[in-house]
């Protein structure tokens, strides 16, 4: 047994980080912000490095990588806020011609929700009469499915779940901890700089203490998706979401605390965190899902 | 990111399963709880058997992996646990498998393996207890002897103890509190100590107060150097963080099991608050597991030594631990107020875990300064 990371794992990691440094700094982010839209030629780009064709094998053009380098991947993906429908298209791959090379955009229906509807190329599941909302995330748009649309199983035990639905759900919680890693650095990295009553806030322990308590949320929601992508478990995977999404929703929350006043601006890029956090939350599986399905697993 | 374990390992597991097996249905009823020396009695005992079948010094001797097994296999099997041992195999015995010379090894570590000899830990004082390093037991040189004076407090299994690793101040002058600490073995039935039990809330009397009143220690029985003890005793201290609760994970998920079991039979299951409430602490110690293996993993590519992570697991276990509790009381109703029932007695146990070992507030402080690089300070 060991759970660290292989050397491959951490060059692939490093690989996609420089990456995303390089096509996505905090420039873009702002700009797509600024002007919302979908960038095909990035979308190329990532279909190029292999960001879609990472877990085909190697014969039919793709990586042959597996499910834990594909976490690695959307944890990055999470935590530069890659804006997209990226987990859809990756589990279209092989299924949907051209989603593997990056030419053709896929989104898909979940929990009555269709992100990216207007921009996507193929819609899977069922998003019939969907309308558009002004969706609280500037970077992800928005349709919902009247009625119960999209909720086609409202509970359903996780052995049940097809894998493509299963590696969405664990692939969204991987964004959701590579977000709740960001948020966190962000946090303390702002807490070593700020200074107040003559000292850098840091070293106080009601902000030291916060700062703790989001390394352990991400961290341990870190352990559960990397451990859930090994196993392929559906229950693991269940745990996972849940985990993933609290982690990432309240890390940004007490990143925003920390931040103090600048945590409410529109410039600080933590409410991106946020909103984004609370969309995944609400795609693949819910947490009150997540909990009855590890519950059924008691 | 591997969570199989290799042919070795399987076998060990294999034949320790074998071995508790043949073993477990053998041994003598449990003790009485309240009853020290028929407990002292009862955990010695296991140890050594577990010392004849060579499994006494998993603890120390055998890969982290093999340890997580060990720990794994005897908590699924409802094996004894190391009880009045802990201290022995858990902190004392492992600090000095790392710092003893060859002779203190020789001399302290196979009575502690074959059971003859418990330990207890003289660390805490009434007025150094999450601020250790402020300890004021006073340790005076006399040609071989050190004379001690002082009081210590919260020492586990005191009344039924052979030995006590002791911490003491040898240099009251040192340019820092941390520094001027001694690390010393001291036999308990030296002249000049007084044993005072402690009743816990629980109504137990598992800790006591210790009062020493010029004790001579021999010089020989301090481990490390004089006033290096601070040093000593952190490897003692990430000792205990790192795996002494790996047994106490299995513990909880076989426990979250029965508690499921028990509200399906008495109704509450049709609950969906208290079904979610369940699903979520079976989410938390999953991965509370994941995160012990994670530690393991890290703990044997760097030789040993469980690191700072060890707050980050004890940090979210003992809230978990509490919480679980908290689920099983929803579960019981009015059972839950009964001292006669296990999950009573353990709930109220449960409320020292965020305090023993180093408080919550402590170890978001070595999270925080250690881990993010946050500034000391208060």
């Amino acid at each position: 047994m060991d759970f660290r990371l292989t050397e491959d794992q951490r060059d692939l990691r490093r690989g996609v980080r420089e990456l995303l440094a390089r096509r996505f700094d905090r420039d873009a982010l702002r700009a797509a912000v600024d002007s919302p839209g979908l960038d095909r030629g990035l979308w190329r780009e990532l279909g190029a490095a292999g960001f879609f064709s990472l877990r085909l094998p190697e014969e039919d053009g793709g990586v042959g990588l597996g499910l834990p380098e594909a976490v690695l991947v959307f944890e990055e993906v999470g935590r530069a806020l890659l804006p997209g429908p990226l987990v859809a298209t990756h589990v279209a791959a092989g299924v949907v011609p051209g989603a593997a090379e990056g030419a053709v955009v896929v989104t898909s229906a979940s929990e009555g929700l269709v992100p990216w509807l207007d921009e996507a190329d193929v819609v899977r599941g069922e998003a019939e009469g969907a309308v558009p909302v002004r969706s609280v995330d500037p970077l992800t748009p928005l349709h919902r499915v009247p009625g119960n649309g999209g909720r086609a199983h409202p509970f359903r035990p996780a052995e049940h779940l097809p894998t493509t639905v299963s590696t969405g759900i664990l692939l969204t919680a991987a964004e959701q901890v590579g977000s709740a890693g960001r948020t966190t650095e962000m946090a303390v990295a702002y807490a070593r700089e700020r200074e107040q009553f003559g000292q850098v806030i840091g070293g106080f322990q009601a902000v030291k203490h916060l700062c703790a308590g989001m390394f352990v949320r991400a961290e341990l929601a870190r352990v559960a998706v990397r451990a859930a992508a090994v196993t392929g478990d559906g229950v693991e995977i269940a745990g996972a979401k849940l985990l993933a999404d609290e982690a990432a929703t309240a890390n940004a929350r007490d990143c925003l605390q920390v931040y103090g006043g600048m945590g409410f601006t529109w410039e600080a890029d933590v409410h991106l965190h946020l909103k984004r956090a609370w969309v995944r939350a609400r795609l693949g599986m819910t947490g009150a899902r997540a909990e009855e399905v590890v519950a059924a697993g008691l | 990111m591997d969570l199989t374990c290799t042919d070795e390992e399987e076998e060990f597991r294999a034949r320790l399963r074998e071995w508790l097996t043949a073993t477990l249905p053998a041994l003598p009823p449990r003790p009485d709880p309240l009853d020290w020396p028929a407990r002292r009695a009862y955990d010695c005992g296991w140890q050594r058997r577990l010392y004849d079948a060579g499994y006494a010094d998993v603890h120390w001797d055998a890969s982290p992996t093999q340890r997580l097994i060990y720990l794994e296999e005897t908590e699924l099997a409802g094996a004894p646990y190391v009880g009045a041992n802990f201290v022995g195999l858990l902190h004392a015995g492992p600090t000095i498998a790392a710092e003893g010379t060859a002779g203190q090894r020789e001399r302290w570590l196979p009575p502690i393996l074959r059971g003859d000899h418990v330990w207890c830990q003289g660390f805490s004082e009434p007025d150094a207890g999450s601020d250790l390093a402020s300890l004021r037991t006073r340790a005076v040189r006399d040609g071989d002897e050190y004379v001690v004076t002082g009081q210590k407090i919260w020492t586990s299994h005191a009344e039924v103890a052979d030995w006590c690793e002791l911490l003491v101040r040898t240099d009251p002058d040192a340019p820092s509190k941390h520094r001027g600490i001694s690390w010393l073995a001291m036999p308990m039935d030296a002249p000049g100590i007084t044993v005072r039990p402690l009743r816990t809330l629980a109504g137990s009397t598992e800790f006591a107060e210790v009062f020493l009143d010029e004790v001579r220690i021999p010089v020989g029985n301090r481990v490390g150097d004089e006033n290096d003890g601070w040093r000593v005793t952190m490897v003692t201290l990430s000792f205990e963080r790192g795996t002494a609760f790996v047994g106490e994970v299995v513990a909880c998920r076989r426990l979250l099991g029965e508690l499921a079991r028990t509200a399906r039979k008495n109704g509450t299951w049709d609950d969906p608050v208290l079904r979610r409430r369940l699903g979520r602490l079976a989410a938390e110690f999953r991965a509370l597991w994941r995160l012990t293996q994670a530690n393991v993993s890290e703990a044997q590519a760097t030789g040993g030594v469980p690191g700072a992570g060890g707050s980050v697991f004890k940090l979210h276990y003992s809230h978990a631990r509490q919480e679980l509790y908290e689920a099983a009381a929803t579960v019981l109703g009015p059972d839950a107020l009964d001292l006669d029932r296990d999950w009573t007695l353990d709930r109220l146990s449960s409320l020292s875990y965020t305090i023993a070992a180093g408080t919550s507030q402590i170890q978001r402080n070595i999270v925080a300064e250690r881990i993010l690089g946050l500034p000391k300070g208060r």
